[in-house]
This record gives C-alpha cells, sequence and structure tokens, in this order.
C-alpha cells in the first residue's frame, strides 16, 4: 500500500509522529517541577529506605578477608574454621578498630544473636594485646570463648553476603540458620499477629465508618441548605482540630475515673468498684480512630450523594416501590461510588495510623506501625523497620489491586 | 599570606609604637611576621568559638533546671553568646544517627541516659572525651576521674546526674484498709494493695524487679536473666499483675494517673515524683525500696565543625564543674554525679526545703537499691523486647 504523504514528501505518519512528541516534551517539561520534587522528597528516600530491608553490606565491608576465607568453610561439619578464618579475622578486625568501625557491626550483629553487642565492643582491647607468631585462633579464643562458639562463626557465615532475607525473615517471625529459615519459638513471635491484627482492626474501622457515616452524608445532602451547613460545620470542626487534642480529649472521656465511666456510676449502671476500661485497649483505638477518620468517609459520600437527583427516588416511588425498594434498588447503587472513595480512604489512612494507637491502644489496640517507630526510634534496627515498612506496603498495594478486581477503581468518585 | 594594604598600614603604625624610628626599617620585617601571627592567631581564637549552640534535652522540669544552674550563668559570662534549646534527648539516638547519615549535625550537645551514650559511642556518633583534660578539676582537688568515679561509663559520656526509677503510690486508697506498702513486692500483692499500677512498657527494670519479688537475690538477677527460664519466671511473676497494669512510655504518664486515681501504684522516675509530692501537693508517697539507679550526662556529636566544638567543651568544663552540678539539684531532685558536688546540695530554689532526703543516693532512701547493668541490658535488650512485646500481646 501506498502511503500517505504531506505535502513537503514527509510520511504523514513521521509528521503526526513529530507533532505529538513536540507535545509531549511540552506537557512533560510543565510537570517537571513536581515531578523532579516528587522524585527527590519522595521516591529516593523511600527506595533507599526499602533498600536498607535487604542491605547487609556491613559485614562484609567491616570484615572482608574474614567472609572471603569463610566461604570454604563449611557449618554443618560441626568444626570450627581453621587458623586461615582466625588471621583474617585478626587482620580485618584490626582495620576496623582503627576506623572505629567495629563496635558498629556489634550493634548489627546482635539484632540476630544477643552477645555480640559486647564481645566486639571487648575485641577492641584484645586485639591490641594480640602477638604476631603465635596461634590467632587459640588468642582468640582465650580472649573471649564466644570465638570458639559454632554459633558466632556460623553467624559470620550466615550474614556474610552483602545482601540478606533476614530482616524479611524477621519481620515475619523467622530466623535465618545455617540449614535455612525457621520459625522462631511461640514465645518470641510478634510481627505476623500484628500484621492481622492491623489489617482486622482497619477494616472494623473501615465498617464502622461507614456505619455511622453514611446517614450523616445523606442528611447532609439532602436537608434545607441552613441546617446542613451547620452540619457540615459540626463535621468539619472536629477534622481541623489537631489529632493530639482529640485523641487526648478521647483519653479524659474513656478512662476509668473518666466522664463517662462517671456518668455509668452516678446512674448505677456500673458500681464504683467496677468501672468499664473503655481504653488503654481494643475499644479506646477503634472508639478514637473511628472518630478521627470520620471525616475521610463523610465527606467524599456527601459529593457523591449531592450530585444525586431527589427525582430518582421520587420516580420509583411513584412507580410502586416500598421505601426500602427504592433506597436499596436506586439510591444505594448510585452512592457505591462514594462509598468505594471514602473506604479506601479510610481504610489506607487507618492501616499505617501510628499516634493514635500509642496513645490509647495499651497493649491489645496497637500497630504494625507502633513496631515500626519503635524499631526507627528506640532500638535502631532501621533494617527490619524497613522491612516492616516494605511488607506494610506491599499489602497496601495487593488490596488495593484486589479491590481494584472487585470494585473497580474507576468507579471511586471524590465529587 | 598576603595582607590587605589597609591592613599592613594599621599594623605597621601598631607596630611602630613601640620601637625607635631608626630601627624601625630593621626590625620591621620579623616583627611583621611575628606580630601578624600573633594578632591573626588570637583574632582565630575568637572567632574560634561558635556564638550559637543547640542543646538538646528532655523538656520539662529537668531542662529548666538545667537552663538555671548552667545555661543563664554561662550566657551571663559569655555576652553574645546564645543557646538554642531543643526538647528532642526521646529521639536522640535516632535522630544523630540520622543526621550523620545526612552529614549535617544540627546539634552541639546532647543530654542523653546512660544506656544511650554506650549505643552512640558504640556506633562513632559521639565524640570520645578526655575527660582530665576536658572536664574541670573538683574543688576538692580530685581529678575529673576519680571526682566522678563510677559514672564515668564509657569514654563519650559527660555524666550530669544520677536519678532512679522507682514507685510513688496513693496514700488515700480506700481499700488498703490503712496499710502502706512498704517493700517493692507491694507492687505485685494485689490481695492487700489492690487497684490498677502502672509499669513502664518495656522489659527492662521490670523483670529485674519481678525476679527479685519472686525469690531472686539481687547479685544473681543477671545470671538468671541470662537463662531461658529466668525470663520465663520474671514474665510468669508479672503474670499475676498483668490485667492490673497500665502501661506508660512517657515519665509523665505515671505522675498524671496516680493524680487522676486512675493507678494507686507506679513506677516513674524519682523527679517526677518529687514534682507531684512537693510541688503539687498530690496524697502521693515514695517507695524507695529497690529504686535502679540510672545515669543521665552529655554527648557531644561526632565530627563537629572545630569553633563548635571549641565551644561545646568550654561550656562543658563550665556546666560540669563542682558547684555547677550542685547548683541542678537547688531545682530538681536528681543528685549531682561528682563526689565532691554532693556536700555543696542545699535547699530548693523556691521551695526552701532541704534537697538531700529528696535524693536518690540519701542513705535512707538507698537502703536497698540496684544499678542498671547496662552492659547486659545493651547485649540482651532486642531479645528481651521480642519476648516482652509477645507476652504483653498475649
Amino acid at each position: 500500500m501506498e502511503q500517505i504523504q504531506t505535502p513537503h514528501g514527509v510520511p504523514l505518519k513521521k509528521q503526526i509522529a513529530r507533532a505529538l512528541f513536540k507535545q509531549k516534551v511540552r506537557a512533560l517539561l510543565l510537570i517537571a517541577p513536581l515531578l523532579i520534587f516528587i522524585l527527590i522528597t519522595f521516591v529516593i528516600p523511600i527506595t533507599d529506605m526499602l533498600l536498607r530491608s535487604i542491605d547487609n553490606s556491613i559485614v562484609s565491608d567491616t570484615l572482608p578477608q574474614t567472609t572471603t576465607v569463610l566461604e570454604t568453610w563449611d557449618a554443618s561439619t560441626g568444626e570450627l574454621p581453621d587458623e586461615a578464618a582466625f588471621a583474617a579475622l585478626y587482620h580485618d578486625l584490626k582495620q576496623a578498630i582503627e576506623q572505629k568501625n567495629h563496635t558498629k557491626l556489634g550493634t548489627r550483629l546482635n539484632y540476630e544473636s544477643s552477645g555480640m553487642s559486647s564481645l566486639f565492643r571487648k575485641v577492641g582491647k584484645d586485639v591490641s594485646k594480640m602477638q604476631e607468631g603465635i596461634s590467632y585462633k587459640e588468642q582468640f579464643i582465650a580472649a573471649d570463648k564466644l570465638w570458639g562458639n559454632l554459633k558466632t562463626w556460623t553467624l559470620l557465615k550466615v550474614y556474610s553476603p552483602k545482601y540478606t532475607n533476614g530482616y524479611f525473615l524477621a519481620a515475619i517471625d523467622m530466623k535465618k540458620t545455617a540449614d535455612g529459615a525457621e520459625m522462631l519459638p511461640a514465645s518470641e513471635r510478634i510481627y505476623l499477629n500484628l500484621f492481622a491484627r492491623t489489617l482486622f482492626m482497619s477494616l472494623v474501622i473501615t465498617g464502622l465508618c461507614l456505619v455511622l457515616g453514611y446517614p450523616i452524608a445523606w442528611l447532609l445532602a439532602n436537608l434545607p441548605m441552613r441546617t446542613s451547613n451547620l452540619l457540615m460545620i459540626l463535621v468539619l470542626l472536629p477534622f481541623w482540630t489537631s489529632l493530639l487534642v482529640r485523641t487526648s480529649a478521647w483519653k479524659v472521656l474513656l478512662q476509668q475515673q473518666g466522664v463517662i465511666n462517671d456518668i455509668l456510676v452516678w446512674l448505677g449502671v456500673v458500681s464504683n468498684t467496677g468501672r468499664l476500661e473503655l481504653i488503654n485497649n481494643q475499644f479506646g483505638t477503634l472508639v478514637a480512630m473511628t472518630h478521627i477518620l470520620l471525616p475521610f468517609m463523610i465527606l467524599p459520600l456527601y459529593s457523591v450523594m449531592r450530585t444525586i437527583p431527589p427525582a430518582y427516588m421520587r420516580a420509583a416511588k411513584s412507580l410502586g416501590a416500598t421505601d426500602w425498594t427504592a433506597f436499596w434498588r436506586v439510591y444505594f447503587p448510585q452512592t457505591i461510588a462514594g462509598i468505594g472513595a471514602g473506604a479506601i480512604l479510610t481504610f489506607i489512612l487507618a492501616i499505617g495510623y501510628y499516634i493514635t494507637p500509642e496513645l490509647v491502644g495499651g497493649t491489645q489496640g496497637t500497630f504494625i506501625s507502633n513496631r515500626i517507630a519503635y524499631h526507627i526510634s528506640s532500638s535502631l534496627n532501621w533494617g527490619l523497620a524497613a522491612a516492616l515498612g516494605t511488607i506494610l506496603l506491599t499489602l497496601v498495594l495487593v488490596l488495593y489491586w484486589v479491590y481494584d478486581k472487585i470494585v473497580g477503581i474507576d468507579k471511586v468518585k471524590l465529587g | 599570606m598576603i595582607a590587605a594594604p589597609w591592613m599592613r598600614d594599621s599594623l605597621e603604625s601598631f607596630i611602630s609604637l613601640g620601637i625607635p624610628f631608626t630601627e624601625r626599617n630593621m626590625k620591621l620585617k620579623p616583627i611583621f611576621a611575628a606580630v601578624s601571627i600573633a594578632t591573626f592567631s588570637s583574632a582565630l581564637l575568637a572567632a574560634d568559638m561558635a556564638k550559637e549552640m543547640t542543646v538538646v534535652s528532655w523538656g520539662g522540669a529537668y531542662s529548666n533546671s538545667q537552663l538555671k544552674a548552667y545555661h543563664e550563668p554561662y550566657m551571663a559570662a559569655n555576652a553574645g553568646f546564645k543557646i538554642i534549646n531543643d526538647e528532642s534527648s526521646n529521639e536522640a539516638v535516632a535522630k544523630l544517627r540520622a543526621m550523620a547519615e545526612a552529614k549535617n549535625i544540627t546539634w552541639d550537645l546532647v543530654d542523653v541516659e546512660g544506656p544511650d551514650s554506650q549505643r552512640l559511642c558504640d556506633e562513632g556518633l559521639a565524640m570520645e572525651m578526655d575527660f582530665d583534660k576536658d572536664l574541670a578539676a573538683g574543688t576538692d582537688g580530685s581529678t575529673p576521674t576519680k571526682d566522678f568515679g563510677a559514672s564515668l561509663i564509657n569514654k563519650c559520656f559527660i555524666p550530669q546526674i544520677v536519678f532512679s526509677t522507682t514507685f510513688g503510690y496513693r496514700t488515700d486508697v480506700a481499700d488498703w484498709n490503712g496499710k502502706k506498702p512498704e517493700d517493692l513486692c507491694a507492687v505485685f500483692d494485689t490481695k492487700t494493695f489492690p487497684g490498677k499500677r502502672s509499669l513502664e512498657k518495656r522489659p527492662k527494670k521490670n523483670l529485674e524487679w519481678a525476679l527479685l519479688c519472686d525469690g531472686v537475690e539481687k547479685e544473681k538477677l543477671y545470671e538468671v536473666l541470662s537463662t531461658p527460664e529466668g525470663v520465663d519466671k520474671a514474665l510468669a511473676k508479672l503474670d499475676t499483675i498483668k490485667k492490673d497494669v497500665v502501661w506508660w512510655s512517657a515519665g509523665a504518664e505515671t505522675p498524671q494517673l496516680l493524680a487522676d486515681k486512675e493507678v494507686v501504684i507506679g513506677s516513674t522516675y524519682n523527679g517526677r515524683l518529687f514534682d507531684v509530692i512537693e510541688e503539687k501537693k498530690q496524697p502521693v508517697a515514695m517507695l524507695w525500696d529497690y529504686q535502679i539507679f540510672d545515669f543521665d550526662g552529655w554527648v557531644v556529636p561526632a565530627n563537629l565543625p572545630e569553633d563548635r566544638k571549641a565551644r561545646v567543651l568550654d561550656f562543658l568544663k563550665f556546666a560540669t564543674d563542682t558547684q555547677r552540678l550542685a547548683d541542678q539539684a537547688k531545682y530538681i531532685s536528681y543528685g549531682p554525679a561528682r563526689a565532691s558536688s554532693q556536700p555543696l546540695v542545699g535547699k530548693h530554689a523556691t521551695l526552701g526545703i532541704e534537697m538531700a532526703p529528696h535524693m536518690p543516693s540519701n542513705p535512707e532512701n538507698a537502703k536497698r537499691f540496684l544499678v542498671n547493668n547496662i552492659e547486659w541490658w545493651s547485649n540482651n535488650e532486642d531479645e528481651m523486647n521480642k519476648k516482652f512485646e509477645a507476652w504483653l500481646a498475649k
């Protein structure tokens, strides 16, 4: 087939492509500031943080010779590595001590096995006293018998590679050993449980928000302007109030000597000694978070409901539908888009919530984000925090995908 | 060195002052060089110290005591110098690590607890000190190393105070039928002393207390805790009061919970309890039995620029001398870390009461006590935390 050409003899296809390309470049340039901003402040830091969940270069960087020697050592023989490994360790440590890196490595390895922290702190003094010419193996073991323990060397070998799945295993209550991964004893498992609790409670909170928010949104959309404006202010006022203030207010209301318990005692519903425990447990987290996240459900619902003409309901009723049928068959399907938007917004906010569960959650009402914060700011195990964060992010993305398959993301509407 | 013409002129006229005119040309060169080096280096010295310093501490009454005892007198003696206060000590370790990674250290001096200083030192985030050179000798002539003694727990840590974690209880609980808690194990005795307790939401200190009340001797505590059975034993003891415990994570919570009658006994730092009892006049009393001692002090972030480092060292020498440490006790009931400061502890600045009886180290209060084993906890905290969290979630 002959190609269509422009008067200048250029194929039309090429000409169109050229014009489109120019358009694309122009569009790209227009959004470039935003793209660069997002890249620098969002994508790069998050990627960096996520990479920490597999980064393990500290071991081979601090002990380069030792890790190379250990490659040929087989832990399953049950025998300690030979003199060469100890000599390599001596030379590596000498270097590390000069740069004061040995204690850092001790902190890193202590996440995996208790005792490494002080072993490496102490080795600083031990190595300076060691003499060349005598067996390093004997000198190390004489300095600390942990060096003669198979577990120490297995640990070094297992964590020799530059990248590790150790943090991810730890994040799902597993442990890396010489023979592969195994579950931790039941008395040390925490994370799987926490993930399940976070998911479950976020779902319950989303459900509560929907049940409580739907009627309010309906009122907002259907009341006369003046009343609905007042109602709108009532919805927005808490939304504008500081999160901490609202959480603390719940503390005052819900605690055992708090307002609600006082009223119940005064009414004689509960006895003074049998005051209800309403806070520092799951109930406290559910109440406070539902209250805090309610506007995120109401607002999308309202903006969708406002666009539904009241004539539809009237038409349904005039055609003989009962109130319920008219609502369920005519009105409700039209609000699905709002429910979708509100639910996904509430759920995603809830799953990563930190401060409210921390303040009112006690021991049973805390979320996975509280553990992430703990590892970032207290234990300093940033690798594990990154692994937990990555899992949480993946979970959200998977749920989003499932949501898209079931509800369809194109149906979600914010207004 | 190329000096600007105006600079050379003024230097020449300056030099010419004391030198006979005839000799001037002959001697000018060497003297010019010598003087210019002298003036130049003294000018550098003055500019050598930063004009500002960011000090990080815990906030509240504690920061206030430092402000009154250290910062204000130092600023009064150094006109034009300013201290910026930051209250982030809670997250100091994490933030210092982040700053070091970003290679932009904005803090000059950080107040941390002993165990945190150990971690900062291990990670190379805190500067190692030369105590006898960097700190002032005691007023009794003792060297800093001797004067601070056991509180010098590592090379990076400059101690200020000894504080303790101990219990306070309400004195008006009707259910106790007039009985008063007299020893630590009252905390675990919910029959005689019913009501809620508040404990810190971490294994440290709670495990030790639980074992002590389970019949383990003080000397064998960490030996027992080093075995899995020992930890189970401690957790089993805590199990007996688990349903009665409110867990806290900030030191201010227990005083609030006690004041609100939410709990009847609770652990917290002794200075916070002093505040509730003596300043806020709440019906609360101290239960000093088996208080756990800890040190709190300064660390200097590693790799500070020279001018800021010089300033910090100058401040530190002043702020940790015998008198300054004793002065701090006028504002808060924490004991000075220097032996030579002890006899100088006087009365509270506003309440006018003698502070010595409120010090954790007062012999009457320290009949039985524990010292936090930093080494053991630095090795075992991660593991204990896992077990403790799993236990809490059960």
